[in-house]
């Protein structure tokens, strides 16, 4: 277990200087000098100021040379500053925005899952009845609805028609003056919207995956013999089949999470959320290249440590590997 | 509201969110009686996210709207656009028109409790001036000779030649000299917490969530009614328009559609106030005038007649605005309502494309010396209004034989890549129009450089003289003749097909009373508008 | 052969989703060929006074706020978000086949050296590596087709390197190898044939994922631009006006939605036809 932990973590390496260098290439097809960009959109930008811009980049480097900069200062978690006029500090606003990112994709995640897995089994237990094709149907009309026309719909339902849920933002105006709880109830109401449309569109991946796995567990020998030797088919289904089906499931967990996080541009700009895709968003049509630069490298690291949490989790649950064998 | 001389503006009129501001004529008042009471907020949303709340460093609309209520000028526009002392009680012109001395309001204070003296103005015109300083707003404060300080209230500057822009440039902020001197401004925490002499006290920003101003209880006018001000961020437009009508935002800007099809109905009307007035800004077709095909003044005059100007605003604006002819809006002092150019005559398009040379080819499509007559408009991404207003030309245009391809462009890369390098055959922008007619940026030949407004090459020697013979005088009625002249000029020469000047459709809560509409918009009392005690909600 | 066709295509009717899906998508295809056919309108026909016009007999979807009929918009607007959808795929599926057939056939340190780039293209969200790359270049439809097949070519390389691994050591290309085939020829003619059943499904659910992805970009203002039609930007200008004029955004939404749905049951059909357990 140690030995696998260690090989796994050593493992980060090589794919983090990866996404970096990814980032950078795809930042680099852009026509034109970053700096050029922000003096663009200010023509006043001072010779000197724009001079210690292409320093800082070592703009007048080869592109190498820039990489290995740009990696150092990454190394010491310098993003450099926003081309935006604010000139923030890139890392000081990634980091006011990707709790409420995080946070509302692991809700979401955590929904999926629980909404998922149960689906996923009932459409493999009752597998080619109405039942299953229902489900297909269903988790397949969340996939395939644009998810900005739902949002508008349903704002347009819940929150202008029949005026029960709040249309966008975070907190009611006023809410600060509310009690823990009320303030919490104002949240988890604004939430309500935003949390169940990205759960139903998610549905979809997830729970067909359960599905096959199931069935594909439901047709091994070893159920069979359970079955022929009399065991009720509650006790087949969910103590014997399903302890093997959700084994590998567990390793989707980390990849759902720049699904997730990608789909958060278009939650964010809909529900008005000031989350990490509605920022990234910004940073891109401005052509703020260290934001842009900042959010893809966190972005891609959070999926990565996403996926070696998951890992972790199978291997603490596969015996084999439990075992040291990995 | 405070209307600053802000040129640059201009280069960001990219779409929503500065329309509120905009002066004008009126449209709907309603009976608004009653004892004015203290008390509530408005809510008011913004597609974008403020960026920078020194004003000097920012021109984007969403931190214009914030530092316009934080911070005060020494002069600003009154509600019929006329310029009156703001921090400046009062000032002298001189008779050679070369010195202007402004006398100081005693006892302002900034919100921190500091008083405000003539050291913040002139720390406010050397910062603006300084090299160093990456501001958008050098450019007038370059014509000031000298600046003095005479006294705590006295603030005295000096030019080489009479400028007319000159007194409205001093509406620009006054910045905190004791907050900001010796500091590095690019780096102050004012930027996000800005503190000034305004009508409103900054409170908090919650970053991508909304900004919160309270009322300014010493301000020198006296505290405005509303005990605060919300600014809302919300970044999608059908979402601002649902927070709206659940009432969850007070005040925005509509767009035609939703004032002339989606808010008549009783309901809505019973809730919100709707104000239509001409907004300060026009939208152009532009050539770029150092191709040979728009040499011709002939190919120029033939495209404004082969496009209906009137089906445009029918389209693009559902009729909720006005023809332009010119770069004046209907009504404002400077603006000549003689000029005639060439109104939609397809057949005498087509009689002007003959003289030019061009004859009918077999695709329908017009052919000189063996090439055909094509060209591409570029108009910027995010603006519907303009792509729109593209593709109805487009039609019309291929109607005489012309081949109009469209290509939206984003922002940066359109500046950049076409703008800067005159690789562009036809664009598709708007321009703000600023409170003094000068026109000097725009369209003086001097202006052609790079990064500089007059990128379509407009150079005309007459044109020229008139400009600065009108910016060099503080007499309106010689103004009025050069710039009236211009016009006939520009109309002639059709170096832009001018579109139209649309309309800005503001709806206000119906609980907010004192809401004035005047020339200059309904902004301008926003410190006498007071919601009666029953009615309050926040 | 074509007795196992006979028998893929008995147990792909059996299902009667995949069936109506199929049908869906023969039939929207067809629309989308015969557009100029089916409709006496032009889609970028302007008429500035006849704006928003409810559906009716002559208009069937009624007409957008340009006053062009947004049934011929919708039908143009099929070959559009098709052919994003197709093409788009298309890059990824060659891509993905290429670096799956490389890793698996050679190993080695190719194979670790490509499987490391899948793993670490899998780590980035995969719409903001898209929209940054359009937004800086620019929206064009190109561009697009080209960015969404480049950013999802992963899935396809697995599968194919996966399949390539199980195929290598059997028999009949063995026996290939010993008989002097060349690397090329046992590729082409034993290994590709036979990994191409599962990058078939995958390339099915691709494209609807691309036509999705389209109109998230559209919504977002860099999808594929104006006047040209595609159900995104039909549907995001449509969004405006839900309240009154639904029709503008409800028929290129239910486009979206069935197509993406047939295309989504159809490879679900696929994969279970191809399964030997499916046999009943």
């Amino acid at each position: 277990m140690f030995q696998y932990l260690v090989k796994r973590i050593l493992m980060l390496f090589p794919l983090f200087l990866g996404i970096t260098l990814i980032t950078f290439v795809v930042i680099h097809l852009a026509p034109g000098e970053p700096v050029e960009m922000q003096s663009a959109m200010n023509p006043k930008v001072s010779a000197a100021a724009r001079q210690r811009l292409r320093e800082f980049y070592g703009l007048d480097k080869p592109l190498y040379v820039q990489y290995g900069r740009w990696l150092s200062h990454l190394a010491k978690l310098d993003f450099g500053r926003s081309f935006a006029p604010d000139n923030r500090p890139v890392i000081d606003k990634i980091s006011e925005r990707i709790p409420i990112t995080l946070s509302l994709n692991v809700i979401a995640l955590i929904l999926e899952f629980g909404l998922a897995l149960p689906i996923g089994i009932i459409a493999a237990v009752h597998r080619d009845t109405l039942v299953d094709r229902g489900i297909s149907v269903f988790v397949f009309l969340g996939f395939a609805v644009p998810t900005f026309w739902l949002a508008l719909l349903c704002m347009y339902f819940f929150g202008v028609l029949h005026p029960v849920l709040p249309i966008s933002g975070l907190h009611s105006l006023g809410s600060e003056k509310l009690s823990g709880f009320g303030r919490f109830a104002d949240l988890a109401r604004h939430l309500v919207l935003p949390i169940s449309i990205a759960t139903f569109g998610s549905l979809a991946g997830l729970s067909r995956y359960m599905r096959s796995t199931m069935v594909e567990v439901l047709s091994q020998d070893y159920i069979t013999t359970a079955r022929a030797k009399g065991v009720k088919e509650r006790v087949v289904i969910y103590k014997h089949a399903l302890k093997n089906a959700l084994l590998p499931v567990i390793t989707l967990l980390g990849f759902s999470l720049p699904g997730l996080i990608g789909g958060s541009v278009i939650f964010e700009t809909i529900f008005a959320i000031p989350g990490m895709g509605q920022l990234f968003y910004q940073g891109v049509m401005a052509r703020d290249y260290p934001l842009v630069l900042g959010i893809l490298v966190i972005g891609a690291c959070l999926t990565l440590v996403g996926n070696l949490l998951a890992d972790l989790g199978y291997a603490v649950a596969d015996p084999r590997i439990r075992h040291g064998k990995g | 509201m405070k209307q600053f001389r802000w040129f640059f503006l201009l280069i960001l009129l990219l779409s929503a969110g500065c329309t509120e501001r905009e002066p004008a004529a009126v449209v709907k008042p309603r009976p608004q009686a009653g004892t004015p009471v203290h008390g509530d907020a408005l809510v008011t949303g913004s597609i974008g996210e403020p960026s920078n709340l020194i004003p000097i460093l920012s021109s984007d609309s969403a931190s214009s709207d914030i530092s316009g209520l934080v911070y005060d000028g020494l002069v600003r526009y009154d509600k019929n656009l006329n310029l009156e002392g703001d921090l400046a009680q009062s000032w002298e012109v001189a008779p050679d028109g070369l010195t202007i001395t402004f006398h100081l309001r005693k006892g302002v204070k900034w919100h921190d409790g500091a008083p405000f003296t003539s050291r913040d103005v002139m720390y406010t015109y050397r910062v603006t001036i300084d090299p160093k300083t990456p501001t958008a707003y050098a450019e007038d404060f370059k014509q000031v000779k000298s600046a003095s300080a005479p006294d705590p209230y006295t603030f005295r500057v000096v030019y080489d030649k009479p400028f007319a822009p000159a007194l409205a440039s001093w509406g620009m902020p006054v910045l905190p000299a004791h907050l900001l001197e010796g500091k590095d401004i690019t780096k102050s925490p004012l930027s996000r917490k800005p503190v000034g002499t305004g009508p409103f006290i900054f409170k908090e920003w919650i970053p991508g969530q909304k900004v919160t101003l309270d009322a300014n209880p010493d301000y020198w006018e006296g505290a405005p009614y509303l005990d605060r001000y919300i600014y809302r961020i919300i970044p999608d437009n059908s979402t601002m328009y649902m927070e709206l009508k659940g009432g969850t935002l007070d005040m925005m800007g509509l767009s035609p559609v939703q004032y002339q099809r989606q808010t008549n109905t009783p309901e809505f009307l019973s809730r919100f106030n709707k104000y239509r007035y001409p907004a300060s800004a026009y939208t152009y077709l532009g050539y770029n005038l150092r191709l040979p095909l728009f040499q011709d003044r002939r190919v120029r005059q033939a495209i404004t007649s082969a496009i209906n100007k009137q089906e445009i605003i029918q389209g693009v604006l559902f009729g909720m605005g006005q023809v332009a002819r010119g770069p004046y809006k209907p009504g404002t002092w400077a603006w000549n309502p003689n000029i005639r150019d060439f109104d939609y005559n397809p057949a005498r398009a087509m009689q002007l494309l003959r003289e030019a040379g061009w004859v009918m080819g077999k695709d329908g499509i017009l052919v000189k010396d063996g090439k055909r007559f094509s060209f591409t408009i570029l108009t910027n991404q995010g603006n519907d209004q303009r792509i729109k207003a593209a593709q109805i030309m487009q039609q019309r245009l291929k109607a005489v034989g012309i081949d109009v391809k469209i290509r939206v462009l984003e922002w940066a890369s359109f500046l950049t890549n076409f703008i800067d390098t005159g690789r562009f055959e036809a664009v598709l922008l708007g321009w703000t129009i600023g409170q003094d007619p000068d026109l000097y940026d725009v369209w003086h030949s001097s202006k052609t450089g790079p990064k500089e407004l007059n990128f379509i090459r407009f150079k005309n020697p007459e044109v020229d003289r008139l400009i600065v013979e009108g910016r060099g005088t503080f007499d309106q009625n010689k103004r009025r003749e050069c710039y009236y002249k211009i016009q006939d000029i520009l109309a002639f020469e059709q170096p832009y097909t001018f579109l139209y000047v649309p309309d800005a459709l503001p709806a206000v809560s119906s609980r907010f009373r004192g809401i004035e509409p005047a020339p200059a918009g309904i902004m301008h009392n926003l410190i006498k508008w007071w919601v009666p005690k029953a009615e309050q909600r926040y | 052969m074509s007795g196992y066709y006979k028998d893929f295509w008995r147990r792909f009717l059996n299902n009667r989703l995949a069936a109506a899906g199929l049908l869906l998508v023969i039939v929207l295809f067809v629309l989308s060929v015969f557009a100029p056919w089916i409709t006496p309108f032009n889609p970028d026909r302007i008429d500035a006074w006849h704006v928003l016009l409810p559906p009716s007999g002559t208009h069937w979807f009624g007409t957008d706020e340009l006053g062009r009929d947004v049934f011929t918009r919708v039908v143009f607007g099929a070959q559009v978000s098709l052919k994003v959808g197709f093409v788009a795929v298309g890059i990824a599926v060659v891509v993905g086949t290429v670096i799956g057939l490389v890793a698996g056939f050679y190993g080695g340190w190719v194979d670790s050296l490509l499987m490391r780039l899948v793993d670490i293209m899998l780590c980035f969200p995969t719409f903001f590596l898209i929209l940054a790359v359009i937004a800086m270049l620019e929206p064009s439809i190109w561009y697009i087709m080209m960015i969404i097949g480049l950013t999802g070519w992963m899935g396809v390389a697995r599968l194919v390197r996966a399949e390539v691994l199980s195929l290598k050591g059997r028999d009949f290309v063995l026996a290939a190898r010993v008989l002097g085939a060349s690397d090329l020829r046992i590729i082409f003619r034993h290994i590709l044939p036979n990994a191409l059943s599962p990058v078939l499904v995958s390339a099915t659910l691709g494209v609807a994922g691309a036509i999705l992805t389209e109109s998230a970009l559209s919504f977002l203002g860099i999808g594929v631009q104006p006047p040209t039609p595609s159900w995104g930007n039909i549907l995001t200008a449509g969004k405006d006006y839900i309240e009154f004029a639904w029709w503008l955004s409800l028929f290129p939404g239910l486009a979206i939605l069935v197509t993406v749905l047939s295309y989504n049951l159809v490879g679900e059909g696929i994969r279970d036809a191809l399964d030997p357990r499916q046999k009943k």
